[in-house]
């Protein structure tokens, strides 16, 4: 015990001197950490906010009766039901508009206490376990979870008031109930959403025997609620995340990694002469293991208190990206587990397990009596460097491997890992044989040192400048996909949103009628009614869209692949058209049939396929003859209609006082236009602020590198200086040795970051998405990003730099007399 | 049968079993409501078919059938059907959910092999439970006690979880009426309900038991009973008997037991021959034999002596199936029993809450 403190004193005695290094495995682990348990936060806070939006009714098999035709059923079947002693319950479910300082929506949930079955949970309370009377009598009570509480700017007790006057029962919280959502009883559920005797759905407790006639007539049974949707849909937005909280980790711990090595050169001495005092081997890795348990746990704590900092700023951007791209309800607060924390520092100590588990081995095989030689390490550089080519080409082999014959979302994200690490390992090899190259070059010896002494510095500088190399990388990447997405999707949107105004009725009858209406007036040029029905093909929730013959569609509808005669077709009724995404789940190409589902169980071939970009469900295009002659349940939900410009405000006028609509319900293209590029700069807006924070740590990392090697470089400097050159002439050699590997990097970094550009254009969001964009360089965007990179490794080098000059005589003088 | 008790599991119902203090719109203000609904008086005479539906303006009401059956095998069964209705609130039936009437339906079914029991609830309004007074019709979902002109036949249908019975009632003999012309004292502080029976039921149909069905016939026994009014503090719970004795005499008998005190008891002989007298609590004599064990861990007599001496009755009264625990909202002890004793042998249920 005595040895070990002793042995821990000893050790720990560096850090006194080495303020620096401590500062850089502390903040490896703190940056890697923090990134990844911030992440992390975002996507545990998502998913339970998920899982509490799908749980609202939980305990209940996913297994539910919901109307043949149109949103309702009439709610004497539930009675039909009952009395025929088919166990179920009712719900009623919509949006309601509530006014307020703020006009906001909710989904408000009907329930019905007193038929849940005794397994089921309401937001966590017990079907038991209700306050019956206080519930469902008159005032009622409205449950709400905390979040929306927040949002609405409410107190429990308080009563909401609904857009069209209605006031609520008094709001009462319930903590595990989702967001967005208001849980009311269903009798206060018909009046508020103006739906007297009818319902939206029948939950089972467990599969029903077969449906009377005369009801199955009428419901049809789901298993697989909606609600699982959600959790799939979002799966690949949430991987895309943590792949990019992965890449931060994987660079915080390059910092970590670069600093315990080099701190584990400079104690050889220290270490020989312990073991040399009779230290035993055993106390000695004892020793260097609890340090880093030390370093793992302080960075850990500081790293999952700033996760959670960085969580709670990007949370805002990521439910708006969830809620943009999904609908789906995010809370505006995070709420964590203690697993969370926990996991937090587990992972930081893993990190510095990974990170340090080398060093530490190295030092139980440290040769007592060899000495610390840097052009020795060099060369003993020569077949590791080797053998890290070795694993690269091996990594290499399996992206190609996971590119030929990869077919989901992981395959993809192992190809993109794969590609980035091979990439990583073989760019120590490619810089030294870029340097051994340039060294055939040089003659004179001021040159031929500064190559050399490059080569030198290389393997000390080479995890730095791989975290570099990721970065970069990793930031072309995204910053491609991303600005080509965002033109394919303006391009898209210009085309595919081009009727100039668009109308949302309160329903297919007011439709209809405003379709009559319009149809004798002679400013719309045209008017274009959408048949709506939603189908599930193979479980995936489709939109069908039944479209009128019109010359229309073939002049503004892009379409991706198209048979000849394909709009001919449709409007027949003799063909289908698919969303590129629903084409690829459904392995269907142009020609091949499509079976439809029951009740008109017919098949249908494939005439055309067209891009649906940011559309998580699937989509269909239909005529909408066929639609609604077949599913009369299709309902008219919107309508577009061209008009010229000159007479679109007397029309929207006319439209507003002849069918009572606001102007939420007459949307212009532009207003749409500009809601959907918004709706999208929110979607990447946390994935941009992930990116530009990785690039940061890799600055950092570069930063910590030369700050470090900046005080073991005296030694290969102080001759130099004593040959005569000046330390002016000096810094500038030293810089321009930073610059030349950090340009090398970059240089690399370009056609890498292509590379993984193409990986997620073509690979991963086919995979994620189900949508292939066109790879766009963007020659601007990689000039920034190059000049950036090499702006970092200036920045980086500038202060160890301006130390050197700082650097009196006596110093370099003193290495002489200090030399080993 | 006593209200008081049946108030509690109803109050227990409506107000959760762990919810906090309901407001004053709650059920909980039971005390200041109570005026708004309408009060049992005596002298109020009962009109039929009328008072066979049920009764908007009183807070609540039952209509309870025990019945004993035998199979071809002469093994004893019981089989109990019991739907219960509470109001939220004064006011008459809604034709929505804003009708302040809940309801409840027990069923059991008892016999070799043991004790099954079920529970439903339902809102009033939307039909999915209700009575109706002509023709004769009380539901809640699948579950039904249909007459047809007046109670004179009853089919009873009930299924629970494991079982499910289908009986036949028949009788031609007239209801009778407890107390004082139907005004029946629950304790000697002036609380009251009404309450009539038709005990003289003979049972045809069959029950089932984990799929297996059984023919069975017996004897069956109606209940019904309104009120508004809780009862006094310190009444812990109650024990209720509906004997057929072999001589064609039926017998109603119930103690109210006080945590201090006497229990309140009162009853009701019906001989032979169809003419009634009420009981006053002295003219009966209750005494516990033996307990036994219920598998929750309950101790409830199941052996009693049971002594009318103006009726020179002195009979043993013990449970045909001692595990007869109903296992719902509100638990108690129902079952069917035997008579024996030298003045008598009989058949009945046995009834007994607050254990």
């Amino acid at each position: 015990m005595a040895s070990l403190l002793i042995t821990l004193q000893a050790l720990l005695s560096h850090w006194r001197r080495h303020r620096l290094q401590c500062f850089s495995i502390f903040t490896g682990l703190w940056l890697a950490t923090a990134l990844w348990t911030g992440v992390q936060a975002l996507n545990s806070q998502a998913r339970s906010d998920y899982a509490r939006a799908s749980g609202v009714l939980s305990g209940a098999s996913q297994t539910q009766l919901v109307p043949r035709q149109g949103e309702h059923l009439a709610q004497t079947l539930y009675v039909q039901l009952r009395t025929r002693g088919v166990q179920v319950t009712p719900v009623l479910e919509g949006r309601l508009q509530l006014s307020g300082s703020a006009t906001q929506a909710v989904r408000l949930i009907g329930i019905e206490p007193l038929s849940l079955p005794a397994k089921m949970a309401v937001a966590g309370v017990q079907a038991q376990a209700f306050e019956l009377s206080a519930f469902i009598d008159s005032p009622g009570q409205s449950w709400i979870g905390p979040d929306t509480l927040r949002q609405l700017n409410l107190q429990p007790g308080e009563r909401a008031r609904t857009r069209d006057g209605q006031l609520m029962p008094p709001l009462v919280l319930q903590e595990e109930l989702a967001p967005g959502v208001i849980v009311v009883d269903i009798g206060h559920a018909q009046a508020l959403l103006g739906a007297p005797g009818q319902l939206s759905r029948l939950l089972l407790e467990k599969e029903p025997p077969a449906l009377p006639a005369d009801i199955a007539a009428q419901l049809m049974l789901q298993t697989g609620g909606d609600d699982g949707d959600l959790q799939r849909l979002t799966d690949s937005f949430h991987l895309n995340l943590t792949a990019l909280g992965l890449l931060a980790f994987v660079v915080g711990l390059f910092i970590a990694h670069a600093a315990i090595g080099l701190a584990l050169e400079q104690r050889r001495g220290l270490i020989r002469t312990l073991r040399a005092c009779g230290v035993s081997l055993r106390v000695l890795l004892t020793g260097l293991a609890l340090e880093l348990g030390v370093f793992a746990l302080l960075g850990g704590l500081a790293g999952v208190v700033s996760g959670y900092l960085l969580a709670s700023l990007l949370l805002p951007d990521f439910a708006a990206s969830v809620r943009g791209l999904y609908g789906a309800q995010i809370a505006g607060q995070l709420s964590l587990s203690p697993q969370w924390w926990l996991a937090g520092v587990g992972v930081s100590l893993l990190g510095a397990l990974l990170a340090g588990v080398s060093s530490v081995l190295r030092a139980a095989r440290l040769p007592l009596l060899v000495l610390a030689q840097p052009q020795a390490w060099r060369l003993a550089q020569g077949p590791w460097l080797r053998r890290q080519a070795l694993v690269a080409l091996l990594l290499g082999l399996v992206a190609l491997g996971c590119w030929e014959w990869g077919n989901n979302l992981t395959s993809a994200f192992v190809l993109l890992a794969a590609l980035l690490l091979a990439a990583a390992l073989l760019l120590p090899a490619l810089l030294e044989l870029a340097l051994a190259g340039l060294a055939r070059l040089c003659r004179r010896p001021l040159p031929q040192w500064f190559v050399a002494d490059s080569r030198q510095q290389l393997p000390a500088l080479s995890l730095a400048l791989m975290a570099l190399l990721l970065a970069l990388a990793a930031s072309v990447g995204v910053g491609s996909m991303t600005e080509g997405f965002r033109r394919t999707f303006t391009g898209w949107l210009d085309q595919r949103l081009s009727a100039d105004l668009y109308l949302t009725p309160r329903d297919t009858a007011q439709a209809v009628q405003i379709s009559d209406w319009l149809a004798c007036q002679p400013e719309a040029t045209a008017v274009l009614p959408n048949w709506r029905v939603e189908w599930r093909l193979q479980q995936w929730p489709t939109q069908v869209q039944g479209i009128i013959d019109h010359p229309y569609y073939s002049n503004h509808w892009p379409l991706l692949e198209k048979s000849a005669g394909a709009w001919e077709q449709l409007a027949q009724g003799r063909g289908i058209m698919l969303s590129e995404q629903l084409a690829r789940r459904l392995q269907l190409g142009l020609g091949d049939a499509l079976q439809l589902p029951e009740p008109s169980a017919q098949t249908m071939p494939v005439v055309g396929i067209y891009a649906d970009y940011g559309n998580p469900k699937g989509h269909l295009l239909i005529s909408a003859d066929w639609l609604r002659q077949h599913w009369p349940q299709a309902t008219l939900s919107n309508l577009g209609l061209t008009v010229a410009s000159a007479h679109l405000p007397a029309l929207k006028r006319a439209l507003g006082q002849q069918f009572n609509l606001d102007d939420s319900r007459m949307v212009e293209q532009t207003t749409l236009k500009r809601w959907s590029a918004a709706v999208f700069e929110r979607t990447f807006a946390a994935t941009a602020a992930l990116n530009s924070l990785t690039l940061g740590i890799a600055g950092v990392a570069l930063f910590i590198s030369l700050l470090s090697l900046g005080q073991s470089r005296l030694g290969q400097l102080a001759p130099l200086w004593a040959l005569g050159v000046e330390r002016r002439r000096l810094i500038w050699l030293t810089l321009g040795q930073t610059l030349m590997l950090s340009s090398f990097t970059v240089l690399l970094a370009i056609p890498l970051g292509l590379l993984l550009a193409w990986c997620l254009v073509a690979v991963v969001n086919v995979q994620a998405f189900g949508w292939r964009l066109p790879l766009y360089v963007l020659p601007g965007q990689l000039l920034q990003l190059a000049v950036l990179g090499v702006l970092t490794s200036f920045l980086a080098s500038a202060w160890p730099l301006w130390q050197l000059a700082r650097r009196q005589p006596s110093d370099l003088l003193r290495q002489f007399a200090n030399e080993r | 049968m006593n209200v008081k008790p049946w108030l509690t599991a109803l109050c227990l119902l409506l107000a959760g079993c762990d919810g906090p203090t309901p407001g004053p719109n709650s059920f909980a203000g039971l005390g200041q409501q109570a005026s708004a609904f309408q009060q049992v008086t005596p002298g109020h005479e009962l009109q039929f078919p009328r008072d066979h539906g049920a009764h908007d303006g009183f807070r609540i009401e039952w209509w309870y059938v025990t019945a004993n059956l035998q199979d071809a095998q002469g093994r004893q069964w019981g089989a109990q059907w019991t739907l219960f209705r509470s109001a939220l609130r004064p006011g008459a039936e809604s034709a929505d959910w804003n009708s302040p009437n809940l309801w409840m339906g027990h069923a059991a079914l008892t016999g070799p092999g043991g004790h099954q029991s079920s529970e439903v609830l339902a809102r009033g309004g939307i039909g999915q439970a209700g009575v109706e007074a002509q023709p004769f019709r009380a539901w809640i979902d699948d579950w039904s006690l249909q007459g047809g002109n007046g109670i004179g036949q009853l089919q009873m249908k009930a299924t629970g979880r494991d079982f499910r019975f289908d009986l036949h009632l028949v009788s031609e003999r007239p209801l009778v009426l407890h107390g004082a012309k139907g005004y029946s004292e629950k304790s000697g502080k002036g609380q009251a309900s009404y309450y009539y029976s038709q005990p003289f039921y003979q049972v045809s149909g069959e029950v089932e038991r984990d799929g297996q069905r059984v023919a069975v016939t017996g004897q069956a026994w109606l209940d019904r009973e309104w009120s508004s009014q809780p009862l006094a503090a310190g009444q812990s719970g109650w024990d209720w008997f509906s004997l057929h004795l072999d001589s064609g005499a039926k017998v109603m008998l119930f103690q109210v037991r006080e945590a201090h005190g006497d229990a309140y008891k009162a009853g009701t002989w019906v001989s032979a021959d169809g003419k009634t007298q009420a009981l006053q609590g002295a003219q009966i004599e209750l005494q516990v034999l033996a307990s036994s064990k219920q598998a929750n861990g309950k101790t409830v007599p199941t052996r009693w002596r049971v002594r009318l001496p103006e009726q020179g009755v002195d009979i043993q009264v013990e449970a045909l199936y001692k595990q007869a625990w109903m296992n719902t909202r509100f638990p108690y002890w129902e079952g069917p029993v035997r008579v024996e004793g030298g003045s008598g042998q009989g058949r009945g249920y046995l009834e007994m809450t607050g254990y």
